[in-house]
């Protein structure tokens, strides 16, 4: 690997040494969302109605509990990488930089989170008789 | 690292005349950063409000069967469908094709068309029954 020209050190896809990696999993998490964003779509539409017991109902099946739970780790990983890219592009700045991307870490990581953790308390408050 | 201020640089925004390739990329990092935010906020408070109680959930589908609530899920299903749109472009254009100018301003195009049209599809019949029920 050169280190001298940039197309030297293109080559050698960066110091990481992963430099497609950010694109595909962006592929691969854009994938997952057309997926189960259009069974949670299509879903909510074939609910009788969105009060409470019925949602609550509904995320209680596991069936429905573990793609919700997939669809939040695919499209809050989703919206952190192409974020990322959105800041690297217009934040001009590297403090600025540096203090949006972790925010968005934060943002991405602790809104899964909460996301994954009220699901699982869902259904795992107990079993319709 | 610095840049040899030697060479060119691309030419950027200002230069070019605006197309439909343009718009439909922009739109789609302006989607994808507001469905970002606003989607993602939506989705996190529906989760905690149902996982904390009835009274919770309450407030959260009040808001959200507001004008205001309608509002924001209308453009949503605008920004989801043409995010969607786009992206499926971009697989086609991944694997290398549909470069070719016409190909490329054409499904530019469909993106935007599509998007509406679905959006109105989804929302037409909603919207009609809503009044209907207000009556």
């Amino acid at each position: 690997m050169g280190s001298g020209t940039g197309i030297g050190r293109v080559r050698g896809l960066g110091s990481a040494k992963h430099g497609a990696m950010h694109w595909w999993r962006q592929r691969v998490t854009a994938v997952g969302n057309l997926l189960l964003a259009t069974w949670f779509v299509v879903s909510l539409f074939r609910l009788p109605s969105l009060d409470h017991a019925t949602v609550v109902g509904w995320i209680g099946s596991p069936l429905v509990a573990v793609p919700l739970v997939l669809l939040t780790i695919s499209v809050f990983y989703h919206l952190r990488l192409g974020l990322q890219v959105v800041m690297e592009d217009y934040v001009h700045e590297e403090g600025g930089k540096v203090f949006f991307i972790l925010l968005l870490n934060f943002y991405a990581i602790g809104g899964a989170a909460l996301a994954i953790f009220s699901i699982l308390k869902i259904a795992f408050g107990g079993v319709p008789a | 690292m610095s840049r040899n201020p030697g060479r060119p640089l691309s030419p950027h925004l200002t230069i070019w005349r605006w197309g439909p390739h343009m718009v439909v990329s922009i739109l789609h990092r302006a989607t994808g950063v507001g469905m970002a935010i606003v989607a993602g906020l939506g989705f996190i408070w529906w989760l905690v409000a149902a996982a904390m109680g009835a009274e919770a959930y309450d407030g959260f589908y009040k808001v959200a069967t507001s004008w205001f609530g309608y509002l924001v899920a209308i453009g949503l299903t605008w920004a989801f469908f043409q995010h969607l749109f786009s992206a499926l472009r971009h697989f086609v254009m991944d694997v290398g094709a549909g470069y070719e100018l016409k190909t490329n301003k054409t499904a530019a195009i469909a993106t935007m068309v599509g998007s509406v049209i679905v959006t109105l599809l989804i929302w037409a019949p909603i919207l009609a029954s809503l009044a209907k029920g207000a009556e």
